[in-house]
């Protein structure tokens, strides 16, 4: 078991506009890729980021070695709850998942 | 067909020499994209623009008189940061300007594309208002208490005045494919190559290494394939890079979804042709049945007071949670009968390590900047000596950085509207404008 981050050398999270946040992992090899994309869990996803399963999207997207999670924002960017307008630093607890 | 893209956005700087280099062979048009949501919604509420006025005139200045010099018509999409027609107005002041000091002449055409609260609550009721996200759907009073709403627009309204034979165009919120892509198809190249050469170039530099939003990009447009190629020679362009770009603040690396339908990139394919240059062919593009345009409005939420505190005291920081309470509870008892009910919004924004420091942000937005200030000083004072179980620091909680303690930020806005509209025209939210300069 290794920590996410410890598979990628490009691992960061933007908004895709102020509504949802988007995540690219980028890897070395398509070994490591495919690696991850086989035991990166859905639910992980939810418990670290209290999302519903049901609304987080993972897209492989091999041309690059990287795969791309998108769920909605539920402080959408600029609210009175929000903490990161830009969403770049919101990856953190997708680093640390396991697998 | 070239095209070149004079940075990532309008203001951020780029390399005369570059655009020299760009320019030393026949350029068809020159674009730029000079606004974003990134920086949230307050420059679309207040009307001003995140980006520098003295950056943007440096920006405008060589290329303006570079454009009209090789008649490549000039397309500079969403002015001012959030293209509303405060920002149009600010912008072709800024044009006007650097015309009268260089003495240039050139016929402008503008667009206009906000849309008014009546417009939305239409699409509303008509069933032709389509939520992007789960948890933001369209709310009625939202929209009516909206202070600004623009419209996204595509290619058309751009299109339509590269038929005019303008000089410089001035959009309002436009996508940012639309710069580009608009004259691709205007001269009759593949819509499917034409946006996702667009994608990649509204960014500047930042699909080259070393990578830079802030340098010029060169597109070069062919029938069958297009090709990037950074004007500066300290550049290039490889596989990686401008494959890798269609991730970038994308939801869906394979799809780029516009007001004309989505261009899809499935069976797209990249290679080195020399280099510093890469070529792309096979990116497809699928009209859409239903046409949409992405609306986006903001309204005033209040006004807001902040003081920014750090703890450095680790019993402080264990009862952290403790005080928050104590002190919240605090400002509704004590101003129970002074203020009206729900007339403020309080927020501890923490961030840092339990065990070391714990910088604090007492976050109050107020219905008036005076009740923001009051609930602040109250936060403060009362966050400042809150006693705890077992406290030996007994003179202050808070190590406070300034003299004030307390910061007026002003008026705050939060997205209103952010919906797609269905639309009859993608032309129906445009308000175009031709002029001599």
């Amino acid at each position: 078991m290794k920590k996410l981050i410890d598979y990628t050398k490009i691992l960061r999270s933007k908004n895709a506009g102020p509504l949802f946040i988007t995540f690219d992992l980028i890897f070395n090899t398509k070994e490591d890729m495919e690696y991850v994309e086989k035991r990166l869990k859905k639910s992980d996803i939810s418990k670290a980021y209290d999302i519903e399963e049901g609304k987080i999207d993972i897209i492989s997207y091999g041309v690059v070695n990287s795969i791309k999670i998108t769920f909605p924002r539920k402080n959408i960017s600029g609210s009175l709850a929000d903490n990161d307008i830009y969403g770049c630093q919101q990856h953190m607890p997708l680093a640390n998942i396991e697998v | 067909m070239k095209i070149v893209a004079l940075n990532g956005l309008l203001g951020y700087g780029y390399s005369k020499k570059a655009l020299d280099v760009a320019f030393s062979e026949k350029v068809d048009y020159l674009g730029v994209d000079a606004g974003s949501t990134d920086p949230g919604p307050y420059y679309l509420g207040s009307g001003k623009s995140f980006t520098d006025r003295g950056a943007v005139k440096r920006d405008l200045s060589f290329a303006l008189a570079k454009a009209l010099e090789h008649k490549a018509p000039f397309i500079i999409g969403t002015a001012g940061g959030a293209g509303s027609k405060e920002h149009v107005a600010w912008m072709k002041e800024i044009l006007i300007e650097v015309a009268k000091e260089q003495n240039l002449h050139f016929t402008l055409g503008t667009v206009l594309s906000d849309v008014s609260v009546d417009y939305v609550l239409k699409k509303l009721d008509g069933g032709k208002l389509i939520d992007m996200s789960s948890e933001f759907p369209a709310d009625r009073n939202a929209i009516k208490d909206s202070t600004r709403i623009v419209s996204q627009i595509g290619i058309a309204p751009i299109i339509e005045l590269l038929k005019k034979k303008v000089d410089v165009i001035v959009c309002g919120r436009a996508c940012d494919t639309a710069i580009y892509a608009a004259p691709c198809i205007y001269e009759g190249y593949s819509e499917g190559l034409a946006f996702h050469m667009a994608k990649i170039m509204e960014c500047g530099g930042m699909c080259s290494e070393p990578v830079a939003a802030a340098d010029v990009m060169q597109g070069y447009m062919y029938e069958d394939y297009f090709e990037l190629c950074p004007a500066n020679p300290i550049r290039r362009c490889t596989v990686d890079r401008v494959a890798a770009h269609t991730l970038y603040e994308q939801s869906n690396p394979y799809l780029i979804f516009e007001p004309d339908g989505v261009c899809d990139l499935t069976n797209s394919e990249f290679t080195q042709v020399n280099e510093r240059t890469v070529r792309v062919t096979g990116s497809e593009f699928r009209e859409a049945e239903e046409k949409t345009l992405k609306l986006e409005g903001v309204k005033c939420s209040g006004y807001r007071t902040i003081c920014p505190a750090t703890v450095f005291d680790p019993e402080t920081i264990a009862h952290i949670d403790e005080i928050i309470e104590t002190v919240t509870e605090f400002i509704k008892d004590n101003t129970k009968n002074t203020l009206p009910e729900n007339s403020y919004a309080i927020n501890f924004k923490l961030s840092g390590e339990k065990e070391s420091s714990l910088g604090i942000i007492m976050d109050i937005v107020g219905k008036t900047q005076e009740i923001a200030d009051m609930v602040c000083a109250l936060a403060r004072s009362r966050m400042l000596h809150c006693d705890y179980e077992g406290r030996k620091s007994s003179a202050g909680n808070l190590a406070f950085p300034f003299s004030p303690s307390d910061i007026h930020v002003g008026a705050v806005y939060e997205f209103s509207v952010f919906h797609l509209a269905k639309v009859d025209s993608l032309m129906e939210t445009s308000e175009i404008l031709i002029e001599e300069v």
